[in-house]
């Protein structure tokens, strides 16, 4: 589940913001506890702690206090938001310098999204 | 109750070997700390100051604000569980139990029967007669039932297979979080058990090299790879913790945390960053010297 590339209190955080986002959560769901995500992953509560606390300082999760941790309810919107934004800049222009590198023409790139752009079935 | 711990200029000496070299350290209570070093690096002298098996004559070691060496208040309250177990061998598993039972106030029988059922260790047998296993398994069963406010487990598990390990894992998590205390686990199995400790402590030749929540320290080292001599111009003024050379490829380890602007210079210079994993950071950290 974790890896060493980032802390894992930010990976527990992405990992909950991809069930947000992948509708797994929704909003008003209550999430694991931090005692409970703790036991499954077998790590730290307070290195556990500081992912759900990430989330609710970022406006995701927000706290009922002697209950637990709930999915805010502008949370997916928010999500969505933000990873549109960054898609340009963390996806497609990685692709282009890719293509460069390896000698593709954007011609043939824009080719081929334009074909599976037909074949989407919206 | 948690118990928090004070070393201030600690030093050991056992004849005219120095174990524990002007040491210093605080640690706050209820957390669980990871105590690494290699073999002779110090770690079972501090513990053993802390648990008032010797009386510190060079420095200061507090525990709760108060000296432990014949101290009963302190005493009672921190525990050491050995490698060894410092079992009666002739006793029975049973008979230990009491025994553990008596000098411990925070006891508690029925999760010492859990633990005995779940390590499947013969609770009529002869300490003597246990396997090595089993030996480690009573240590922990004494050392985690008796809930002492400053626990200290020094290699406690070594004896124990995988599966069993991650039994305790699993147990030492669920009985910290329902009653929160000092652990101190002092460990080789650095990849295996260092997502349960909140902090690090790293010892090297009876000095402290680290003190650092664990998430931090993993995330201080990096591995740069390239061409050697960009990767010697992006290392610049950072701390070299080893290099490696294939042919005009050079891989650097650097210590120091690396910033998103790094980063986006090691991409634009075609570099490769690469986090580099507690075990390896360990490893580069104490590695001078013999065994």
């Amino acid at each position: 589940m974790f890896d060493e590339r980032s802390p894992i209190y930010h990976q527990i955080a992405e990992a909950i913001k991809n069930d947000i986002l992948s509708g797994e959560l929704q909003a008003e769901d209550q999430v694991m506890s931090t005692n409970q995500y703790a036991a499954h992953f077998r790590i730290n509560p307070a290195t556990a702690a500081k992912g759900f606390q990430q989330l609710v300082d970022e406006g995701v999760l927000y706290k009922k206090r002697g209950i637990g941790m709930f999915v805010s309810p502008g949370a997916r919107a928010a999500l969505l938001e933000q990873r549109r934004q960054r898609f340009f800049a963390d996806v497609v222009e990685p692709m282009v310098a890719e293509a460069r590198v390896i000698g593709i023409p954007l011609d043939d790139v824009v080719e081929r999204i334009t074909a599976m752009k037909g074949s989407e079935n919206v | 109750m948690t118990l928090g711990i004070d070393v201030q200029g600690l030093t050991v000496r056992y004849g005219d070997v120095t174990a524990i070299d002007d040491l210093s350290v605080s640690l706050a209570g209820g957390k669980i700390y990871g105590l690494l070093g290699r073999n002779g690096s110090g770690k079972t002298t501090l513990m053993s100051s802390i648990a008032a098996f010797m009386r510190v004559e060079h420095g200061q070691v507090l525990v709760g604000g108060q000296q432990p060496y014949e101290n009963p208040a302190i005493t009672e309250q921190v525990y050491l569980i050995r490698e060894s177990g410092d079992f009666a061998d002739q006793e029975s598993v049973r008979g230990q139990l009491r025994r553990t039972k008596r000098f411990r106030p925070q006891w508690d029988g029925e999760f010492a029967e859990r633990l005995l059922e779940l390590f499947q260790v013969p609770d009529r047998r002869t300490v003597s007669r246990l396997s090595r296993g089993q030996r480690s398994a009573l240590g922990i069963t004494l050392g985690l039932a008796a809930r002492a406010p400053v626990t200290m487990l020094d290699e406690s598990y070594l004896g124990m297979d995988a599966p069993t390990r991650y039994a305790f894992y699993d147990i030492l998590l669920e009985d910290y979080m329902q009653h929160p205390r000092t652990f101190i686990i002092s460990t080789h199995l650095i990849e295996e058990v260092s997502r349960l400790f909140e902090e690090v402590v790293i010892l090297d030749r009876g000095r402290l090299i680290a003190h650092e929540e664990t998430e931090t320290l993993r995330m201080k080292g990096a591995a740069v790879t390239g061409p050697a001599s960009v990767v010697e111009r992006f290392t610049d003024g950072m701390t070299v913790l080893s290099e490696r050379r294939l042919g005009g490829t050079k891989s650097v380890t650097v210590l120091g945390e690396m910033g998103e602007r790094q980063r986006d210079v090691a991409q634009a210079h075609g570099l490769e960053l690469e986090p580099v994993g507690l075990q390896d950071l360990f490893v580069h950290l104490t590695k001078e010297g013999p065994a």
